[in-house]
């Protein structure tokens, strides 16, 4: 339940995200779901991959700086409200959220979010029967 | 003084050398020492032309004897103390007795009587005052010429804008930057520069160029006089320019210039270009024997137009070790790489990339950003930034805007890394 998020720094120059994504692809790993968390100067690009180990490894070979990160990935109905109340869970557990990125198709959300406890926030939405979504979901598309 | 012949400016170089020698003998144990270990006694040098024999002085020289190893009298005698920054946070301490103030005076007595000013003029300073030496240095000379000083050092322009404006300020004495800055603060704010009665401009502390003279002297309508000294030789006051701007005439009956070749520690010939080396000849609390100043420049002993007989010395074109002067601040690649030293063991690939924004000098900070240290949220990383800007700032007085790259962009090189880009256009 606890999934690998890739997250590689990026300077703010023109064509950094494409050469990211094209090393990526040409080495035919599929990125699921991904996010970008900018600054005036710098990005930080954070992405489940199919392959996290592999995505590392051709990530570091091409020079890029890149850590892994443990994030929880679960899904909601698409309906006002849903993403809300699971917010409430991890605040009445006292979880805090470092950051989260999500996107809703048909009768579904999905997010992926950070926080300080990753362990207990699976726990907390099991308990509350929630949609969690596994990890070899999302790596092997 | 100024304008005694080449023979009678030996003779009184020579006098003035072998008293300084027996004073520096017999009261700084440091120099006793390194005379000794060369088999030098005070009677073996007779004349200016022994100098070559004397041994060399470095800043690291003063720094190794902090505070006060290298005066040579006591304390008591000492009414005066000023600093400028140090290679690692050690300052480079210098001291002044009553006698040597008065020579400070005289010889910036000299250097505004040169730039044209008089009893009449008024004169605002707008060095620093404090351990720095620009801004009592200044104040002192215009004193003695007896004008009218106005000791407002830095910052503050909308107030020194005013004061100009309401004084009356004839003359102006500041960092070539600050000069540009100053103008260009005329312009944007629409004082009117028919209201202001500047005439001519005093500036140093900083290399600058002709190009940068010619931008201060069309915008402010002044004469820009660049005059160039350091702390440990007495402060401004070493070398001016006099009215034909063609060279700075050295103080040479205090301060005897040699050109250098850095590598060799060879006496070069008048006119080639070399390390500006000084022995001062009438100081009494820090006598300084052939003191390396790192700055590059020649020599020229051909009597100027302004009748002046004294030296001249070229505008400097460079150091030769790689200190760099930023906003009047000394640094030292070397004071970076201690504070990214304390982040771990190992240093961070850095860049140091020096720049002139609207006449003020900006220094960045480029780093590359390593596992150990890469961090997934945006604040954290602030965070690093921050601590960085925090550390440099303390351990050297200047501000830097920290910048993270992504690994690898920054050259390696075999040998020496080149850690500093200086985009500043100084020669």
């Amino acid at each position: 339940m606890i999934i690998k998020q890739l997250s590689v720094f990026l300077e703010n120059k023109s064509g950094r995200l494409h050469e990211l994504y094209s090393s990526l692809g040409s080495a035919n790993i599929n990125v699921s779901a991904c996010s970008v968390a900018d600054t005036s100067d710098f990005g930080i690009v954070r992405m489940i991959a199919s392959d996290p180990d592999e995505a590392y490894n051709i990530l570091k070979a091409r020079g890029f700086s890149v850590n892994i990160n443990e994030v929880i990935s679960f899904a909601t109905p698409n309906t006002p409200g849903a993403l809300a109340s699971c917010l409430k869970i991890l605040a009445e557990a006292e979880i805090s959220v470092e950051y989260l990125y999500g996107f809703s198709v048909g009768e579904k959300s999905f997010i992926c979010l950070r926080c300080n406890n990753p362990e207990k926030a699976v726990m907390e939405f099991q308990r509350h029967k929630l949609e969690l979504i596994s990890a070899n979901d999302l790596y092997k598309f | 003084m100024e304008t005694m012949s080449r023979d009678q400016m030996r003779v009184v170089q020579s006098e003035r050398l072998r008293d300084t020698v027996e004073r520096v003998y017999y009261n700084i144990p440091y120099y006793r020492q390194r005379m000794q270990e060369m088999g030098l006694a005070p009677e073996d040098i007779k004349s200016v032309d022994d100098l070559k024999h004397l041994p060399f002085t470095t800043k690291s020289d003063i720094r190794d004897n902090y505070p006060f190893g290298l005066f040579a009298v006591p304390m008591s005698e000492i009414i005066r103390i000023h600093a400028s920054s140090g290679t690692t946070g050690k300052a480079t301490v210098v001291g002044y007795t009553r006698h040597d103030i008065g020579i400070w005076s005289e010889v910036m007595a000299r250097t505004f009587t040169a730039a044209g000013a008089g009893k009449s003029d008024f004169i605002q300073i707008a060095y620093g005052y404090g351990l720095f030496t620009g801004g009592l240095g200044a104040h002192y000379g215009g004193e003695k010429i007896g004008a009218t000083v106005i000791p407002i050092s830095g910052g503050n322009t909308k107030r020194q804008l005013q004061l100009m404006e309401d004084f009356g300020t004839t003359v102006l004495a500041c960092t070539p930057s600050y000069a540009a800055y100053l103008a260009e603060t005329i312009e944007e704010s629409g004082i009117s520069r028919d209201k202001l009665k500047l005439r001519v401009g005093v500036f140093g502390a900083e290399p600058w160029t002709e190009n940068m003279r010619r931008e201060i002297e069309k915008r402010l309508r002044i004469k820009a006089i660049d005059i160039y000294g350091l702390s440990e030789v007495i402060g401004p006051g070493v070398s001016f320019e006099c009215e034909h701007q063609c060279g700075l005439h050295i103080n040479e009956d205090h301060f005897i210039p040699e050109i250098i070749d850095p590598d060799t520690l060879e006496v070069l010939p008048e006119g080639e270009l070399g390390e500006l080396v000084f022995t001062t000849i009438t100081k009494e609390g820090l006598p300084l024997i052939r003191y390396r100043t790192r700055d590059l420049t020649r020599l020229n002993f051909d009597k100027c137009a302004c009748g002046r007989t004294i030296v001249r010395m070229n505008k400097c074109t460079g150091r030769s070790d790689d200190m760099l002067i930023i906003r009047g601040v000394n640094l030292f690649p070397s004071q970076i790489e201690s504070v990214l030293m304390e982040m771990d063991e190992t240093t961070p690939h850095y860049l140091l990339v020096v720049d002139r924004v609207n006449n003020l000098d900006t220094l960045e900070l480029q780093l590359e950003v390593e596992d150990r240290f890469y961090s997934d949220t945006i604040g954290e990383l602030q965070a690093l930034r921050k601590k960085i800007t925090h550390a440099v700032e303390s351990a050297t007085g200047l501000s830097v805007n920290v910048k993270l790259v992504e690994p690898k962009t920054i050259e390696r090189s075999e040998g020496k890394a080149k850690r500093v880009i200086d985009k500043r256009k100084l020669v």
